[in-house]
């Protein structure tokens, strides 16, 4: 009847607007990029390696500079130190292993900056902070990521995934159990009884933020809201080449497996939103309340105008 | 003095009217406010608008307890205490970003229904200018709103809607600056949108509500064929029992339930969007805190602002400012412009049935276009549609002229 | 006829309730949004380093926003008080201590302490307190009231109730009911 034209109508119109003004616009400011779902085709097969010989191999090649702390070997220098002299503080090798494709890992070993696709920001006689292995034998590299992949802890938590991977460029102010602990580019800011010990550790922050700076081009974003910030898809095809969504940009390649990624985000989710499960679970119940509300209300209605048609 | 029954019991219904009339009162706004029985749904929108004000007016006192307007805070304010930690601060967050956006659809669809039907003639025309100053005094309102969360998008909308008040080559940057009370948006700019968003606009708002309802009252709810009826024959058939003929039915509780039953179904629609679907509402781009030395790639208004600030970017500086003043002003003349002596539905108005969907249509184009970058072909198709709203308006007095009397 | 009025009204009852049942579960989400903050209620322990703490000398430190007395007694102190007193004393390494939280059991008032006569008087309305702040002058009510607490070798934990505090509040001495300052 009428009525139900009239609805039609609205319907339409509404879903017409929705569709040019959400859909399509978005689908025009951005092109689309398609996701590779982290098989890293275009890097060399590696094979299992020899983990004892890896271990030599780590040993003498890789703790001059980082840390893994799995196996109690402290860092050389402190973050702020070492962000001085090298731009960032190289990371601890104790999940990576556990968090990056096999193939990327021998990729970067091999050539870091080629690996992480940032060979454009080594120009004019600048080179990656981290040198290449590229005169070290195929089989050695195999053994040092198999080294590495056995040393890795097998639960690793979203958090620890996130502070492996991004925790040495990206702060997450949002990330602490009350406001004012965060994460921070240096560590997990402790919380400080005198006002006086709580700026000190933010002067650290601070100096090792302008050697990041430096190094980077300018300061990479806290990630607290990022899950909000961006959709899912375009956070997958930037993590996994951020070339592709951002051309240019100074963000390695980070090398996550799919695994290593579902943690990421599970970490991101968590800082960033973490009311989405109850919001989840609650928009049932309360579409179900309403579905019993508006039958309720239809039906007064008819028993109201029963009198009146 | 007024007669006052000395043995009414305190506070008894005798004893209320007699000091506040308030039997005469139901009789009025209630039990005799009698509406024609001849409408659809798209009636109910008015109590529909009046519910999500209240949402948003409530979610609003909430999200006021937490927020702090503070260029250091407001970001985090919103995104950390109110999203993360105040109990349900999320959910109130959601739906009154939500409803705020929901709101101006039931505006237009309020709107446009009010265009059909002509229910801005004959005795009428108070309402459509009440009404359209609520559109005007909403519109600043959302605005005030989306500068708060100190986003992106609030930052460089702030930015480019104060810039306008420059007018083009009049170039009053003085004017600008005291608007801002800053050379950019800063501290000071989101503090006094802070006290319009909170404060005086929602005061001018129900003002103007209070208005828009007074102004209703003795023209009457308009029904689905224009027809004049007699309200008091017709009141009388139906308080004789003979509902089912009256072309009139009580404002309570016979308007009120259809009101509800409508309200049920939107209700639902809009918890559903609340819970599952409301990045159309609260933009991507506004979760990154506001940088003044950082113009996102694509910045744009709210869906409801995106066919006047399409008409503003076809032209030169100058004329799309015209243009953009024309087109905020020029659906107030309405009343005046309509020349036709029939105030029936559209579809029994020849060429203006035309015009209406021509109309709905241009404007749906002009918000399409004012989203997308302006790039090719869309340059080229909003022009068009910019030049077609405005001749549409040119050419409305001369078709209603050209109407035969109905 | 009255059949379908009946039927209006029990479908208007049956919708108002609905209604009305909403209505509640929104005010309780309401009620749940002026609750204190997490981040309020876990402000968690604050530590307090007694090392160097000095005899009579009154520290002020903060915990959940209160100010919190602590006050190293000498022995003349010690010997001059009664069993309540002695029964209040928090004993770190060695030594007795005045912990209490410094708001006057009246109105809420920081009392302020006069070294010379080793007791309390609270500006706001004449309230005096003794050395163990036991209420010795109204309108005081009761006695300062004792934090949760645990000892630490020399550093004192306020916030975490440790042995000592629990014990104390099986006798109740903490505050909460009212003593004789001379018993």
């Amino acid at each position: 009847m009428r009525e139900m034209k009239i609805l039609a109508v609205v319907i339409f119109f509404t879903g017409l607007i929705y569709w040019g003004v959400e859909p399509y616009a978005h689908s025009q400011m951005h092109k689309h990029v398609e996701s590779e779902n982290f098989e890293y085709k275009d890097l060399a097969e590696v094979k299992a390696g020899d983990v004892a010989k890896g271990k030599e191999l780590v040993m003498s090649n890789c703790t001059a500079c980082h840390s893994i702390k799995a196996k109690n070997m402290p860092a050389p220098m402190d973050a702020v130190t070492s962000s001085g002299a090298y731009g960032v503080n190289p990371p601890d090798l104790s999940n990576m292993g556990g968090i990056l494709d096999a193939k990327y890992l021998a990729a970067f070993i091999a050539d870091p900056a080629k690996a992480a696709k940032v060979s454009h920001k080594f120009t004019d006689g600048k080179t990656h902070p981290m040198p290449s292995y590229n005169w070290m034998p195929k089989e050695d590299i195999e053994s040092m990521v198999s080294y590495l992949q056995s040393i890795a802890s097998k639960e690793i938590t979203p958090k620890e995934a996130f502070t492996t991977a991004c925790g040495r460029c990206h702060a997450v102010r949002y990330d602490g159990k009350v406001k004012g602990e965060k994460w921070t580019q240096i560590g997990q800011k402790p919380k400080f009884k005198y006002e006086k010990d709580s700026l000190a550790y933010d002067i650290k922050v601070l100096d090792y933020q302008d050697a990041l700076k430096k190094y980077m081009g300018k300061l990479p974003p806290d990630l607290s809201i990022m899950i909000r910030a961006r959709s899912h898809h375009f956070l997958e095809t930037f993590i996994e080449n951020p070339q592709s969504q951002l051309h240019g940009t100074a963000m390695p390649a980070v090398g996550l497996s799919e695994e290593g990624y579902e943690k990421i985000m599970q970490h991101l989710e968590n800082v960033g939103d973490p009311s989405k499960p109850e919001r989840d679970s609650m928009g049932v119940w309360f579409l179900l309340y309403m579905a019993i509300f508006t039958v309720l209300a239809v039906l007064w209605k008819k028993s109201v105008w029963s009198k009146l048609h | 003095m007024a007669h006052i029954d000395e043995n009414a019991k305190p506070f008894s219904e005798q004893w209320l009217d007699d000091r506040l009339g308030v039997r005469t009162l139901k009789r009025v706004m209630a039990s005799e406010y009698w509406i024609p029985k001849d409408i659809n749904f798209l009636w109910a929108m008015g109590m529909i608008l009046a519910v999500t004000f209240g949402i948003l007016i409530i979610t609003g006192i909430f999200l006021l307890m937490y927020y702090k307007p503070d260029t250091a805070l407001a970001f985090d304010s919103v995104n950390y205490t109110i999203m993360q930690e105040v109990g349900y601060g999320w959910l109130f967050r959601h739906m009154h970003g939500v409803a705020a956006s929901v709101v101006f659809l039931l505006i237009y669809i309020h709107m446009f229904t009010g265009i059909y039907y002509g229910s801005y003639k004959k005795g009428r025309e108070m309402i459509w200018i009440s009404g359209m100053l609520l559109f005007v005094t909403f519109s600043a309102e959302a605005f005030s709103g989306y500068m708060l969360p100190w986003g992106q998008m609030s930052y460089w909308a702030g930015m480019v809607i104060t810039n306008l008040f420059s007018i083009g080559s009049l170039e009053l940057n003085g004017i600008v600056e005291w608007i801002r009370g800053d050379y950019v948006p800063g501290d000071a700019y989101l503090t006094r949108f802070f006290m319009l968003h909170v404060f005086l606009l929602p005061l001018a708002i129900i003002g103007v509500i209070v208005l828009h309802f007074g102004t209703l009252r003795i023209p009457h709810v308009n029904n689905q064929e224009g027809e004049v009826i007699d309200f008091d024959i017709e009141a009388q058939k139906y308080l004789d029992g003979n509902t089912k003929e009256s072309k009139v039915i009580r404002f309570q509780w016979d308007f009120l339930a259809k009101d509800f039953m409508v309200m049920a179904f939107f209700l639902t629609f809009f918890f559903y969007l609340v819970f599952y679907h409301f990045d159309f509402a609260m933009d991507p781009v506004n979760f990154d805190p506001a940088d003044g030395l950082k113009t996102p790639p694509h910045i744009y208004p709210e869906w409801y602002f995106l066919w006047s600030y399409e008409i503003l970017r076809p032209f030169t500086k100058d004329i799309g400012l015209m243009a953009f003043g024309f087109s905020q002003v020029i659906f107030l003349l309405l009343p005046f412009l309509d020349r036709s002596p029939n105030a029936i539905p559209a579809h029994r108005r020849g060429l203006f049935f035309v015009w209406f969907w021509v109309l709905l249509i241009d404007m749906i184009v002009l918000s399409v276009m004012g989203k997308v970058p302006p790039v090719e072909p869309f340059g080229t198709v909003g022009l068009y549609a910019a030049l077609t709203f405005i001749g549409l308006w040119v050419l409305l007095p001369i078709i209603t002229k050209m109407e035969s009397k109905k | 006829m009255s059949d379908k009025v009946n039927r209006r009204d029990a479908m208007g009852i049956a919708f108002g309730t609905c209604a009305a049942v909403g209505g509640v579960y929104a005010l309780a989400g309401m009620k749940k949004a002026w609750d204190p903050l997490p981040s309020v209620k876990a402000a968690g322990s604050t530590l307090v380093d007694l090392s160097s703490a000095k005899e009579n000398e009154i520290i002020t430190e903060k915990w959940r926003g209160k100010p919190v007395f602590i006050l190293r007694k000498s022995a003349e102190m010690i010997a001059k008080s009664s069993a309540n007193d002695k029964a209040r004393d928090v004993i770190i390494d060695g030594s007795s201590y005045l912990v209490c939280i410094g708001l006057c059991t009246h109105l809420g008032c920081i009392p302020a302490y006069r070294k010379d006569r080793e007791d309390f008087l609270c500006a706001c309305h004449g309230a005096e307190y003794d050395i163990s702040a036991i209420n010795t002058k109204a309108p005081a009510p009761l006695p300062m009231l004792i934090p949760p607490f645990k000892i630490d070798g020399t550093t004192l934990v306020l916030g975490e109730a440790g042995p000592e505090y629990n014990k104390m509040k099986e006798a109740g001495v903490l505050g909460h009911i009212a003593l004789d300052p001379k018993a």
